[in-house]
């Protein structure tokens, strides 16, 4: 308990950059997928070549989400140019990570969607652009929103392996830990750390809540049974 | 693009090769301990996976479980375990089966329920009794997705034993930790090319393998095993 007193001041700041560094993963993971999604979910069937370039785009995908966490922080720097304790290092892994999560996830979540209610938008005379925005992707939402939460657990999850190249996230106190046979201290950093997966998971359902609202509506109608009054 | 050059001068230095040190032996290691994490993980997890999948009892339990279980980080799991068994193999690998157990779990239920109700009931209304539905109908056409589960089993333990290598057990991790020391990004570089290439040749090994269990009946039907990617 002294120790957790004495280094309150420490353990904040690790926190801090453990978190600060998981959001930028997670939102590039996001904005990039949904471009990258459509154009997997699109041209998921071959057409002129005998690939199709949704099913390319999948399997590499698959294949970067195979490489192990630290020889990928490790060969970037040599591919990028950039320094081995630059932090641009784990962001872009961290990023492609994620990516290669999401792209699955908003592929499989657009062809969720209904092709009656596709139809229905180009029935009413919207564009493509349009049909997209306001009738696929926000049907698509309950999918996209559970794939982000996975991407979000294990990017906070990944992020304390960075401190093994010196990027000090909350990982820190598990090789310090080890070097002063400090079990304590361990502990306080997988404490930490899923605290602050937890704290992100809260975030993403409220986010969800609000820009949806919608999904509860339809939560409750599957729950209760559709035209029955809700119980409570 | 120099440290391409410089790692593949490091892979083929027949010095490399030689000794407790060399890569035959930590490469030996890593499949080993690789092995021995999906051996124990399957043993839990599959008759737990294929009784959840079956009576369909306990599934949201085993969802919170597996899904709580990921946001724990594998280097501080793997640590404390140490700390708190001492050193030597046994802690780490009780890190390692912790981790593997939900994907091998979720695939294996998973796995069962995708199978077709109706073929259950046919199954049933020819007079099979559970345990020989659940044996000759839904192991056998569920088993591309419950070799889906020991697949990103299988990855995830490479990465963590990659990871666990700052502990004294060798492995192919090892190359990263001593370099990192003597800041030789060379045999950093060559550490990991190793580990990647090891973790893409068991994924690669186990896509064959998921097509390979699609039963001949559901290959001459047409249907497309859900596990296997397009």
């Amino acid at each position: 308990m002294i120790w957790l007193q004495q280094n309150a001041g420490m353990l904040w700041g690790l926190t801090l950059v453990h978190a600060g560094l998981s959001i930028p993963p997670i939102i590039l993971g996001f904005v990039v997928s949904l471009p990258l999604g459509w154009l997997a979910y699109r041209f998921r069937v071959p057409r002129h070549a005998k690939i199709a370039f949704g099913g390319v785009v999948l399997t590499a995908g698959g294949l970067l989400y195979a490489i192990p966490s630290l020889a990928l922080f490790m060969v970037l720097p040599g591919i990028l140019g950039t320094s081995i304790l630059d932090p641009v290092n784990v962001e872009v892994a961290l990023t492609l990570y994620a990516i290669a999560l999401m792209v699955r996830t908003t592929a499989d979540a657009l062809a969720s969607v209904e092709p009656d209610v596709r139809d229905s938008s180009k029935a009413l005379g919207l564009s493509g652009w349009q049909s997209f925005w306001r009738v696929e992707l926000p049907l698509a939402g309950g999918p996209l929103l559970a794939g982000l939460r996975v991407v979000s657990v294990s990017t906070v999850s990944l992020l304390s392996v960075a401190a093994v190249i010196g990027v000090n996230t909350l990982g820190y106190l598990f090789l310090d830990g080890l070097q002063r046979d400090f079990p304590l201290e361990v502990s306080v950093g997988i404490v930490g750390s899923v605290v602050v997966a937890a704290v992100f998971d809260a975030v993403l359902v409220l986010v969800g809540r609000l820009a949806m609202p919608w999904q509860k509506a339809l939560r409750e109608s599957r729950l209760t049974g559709v035209g029955e009054a809700a119980a409570s | 693009m120099i440290w391409f050059a410089n790692a593949f001068a490091w892979l083929a230095d027949p010095a490399h090769y030689a000794g407790v040190n060399g890569i035959p032996v930590r490469l030996g290691q890593h499949v080993a301990y690789t092995g021995i994490t999906l051996v124990i993980a399957a043993a839990v997890a599959l008759p737990l996976g294929f009784l959840i999948g079956h009576t369909g009892k306990g599934r949201s339990l085993a969802v919170q479980v597996s899904g709580g279980l990921r946001s724990l980080p594998t280097l501080g799991l793997v640590i404390v375990l140490a700390l708190l068994l001492g050193l030597g193999i046994g802690a780490p690998m009780i890190a390692l089966v912790i981790l593997a157990v939900p994907p091998v779990l979720a695939g294996a239920y998973s796995g069962v329920e995708s199978v077709d109700p109706r073929v259950v009931d046919a199954a049933r209304a020819v007079g099979m009794t559970g345990w020989q539905v659940l044996w000759r109908v839904e192991v056998p056409l569920g088993l591309p997705l419950v070799i889906g589960g020991l697949r990103s089993a299988a990855l995830q333990a490479i990465a963590t034993w990659t990871v666990a290598a700052v502990l004294p057990l060798g492995g192919l991790g090892r190359y990263i930790y001593d370099a990192i020391a003597t800041y030789d990004y060379t045999e950093m570089f060559a550490g990991s090319v190793l580990v990647i290439v090891l973790a893409l040749v068991v994924d690669g090994l186990f896509a064959v393998l998921q097509r390979l269990v699609v039963p001949r009946g559901v290959v001459a039907a047409g249907g497309a095993p859900a596990a296997v990617p397009a």
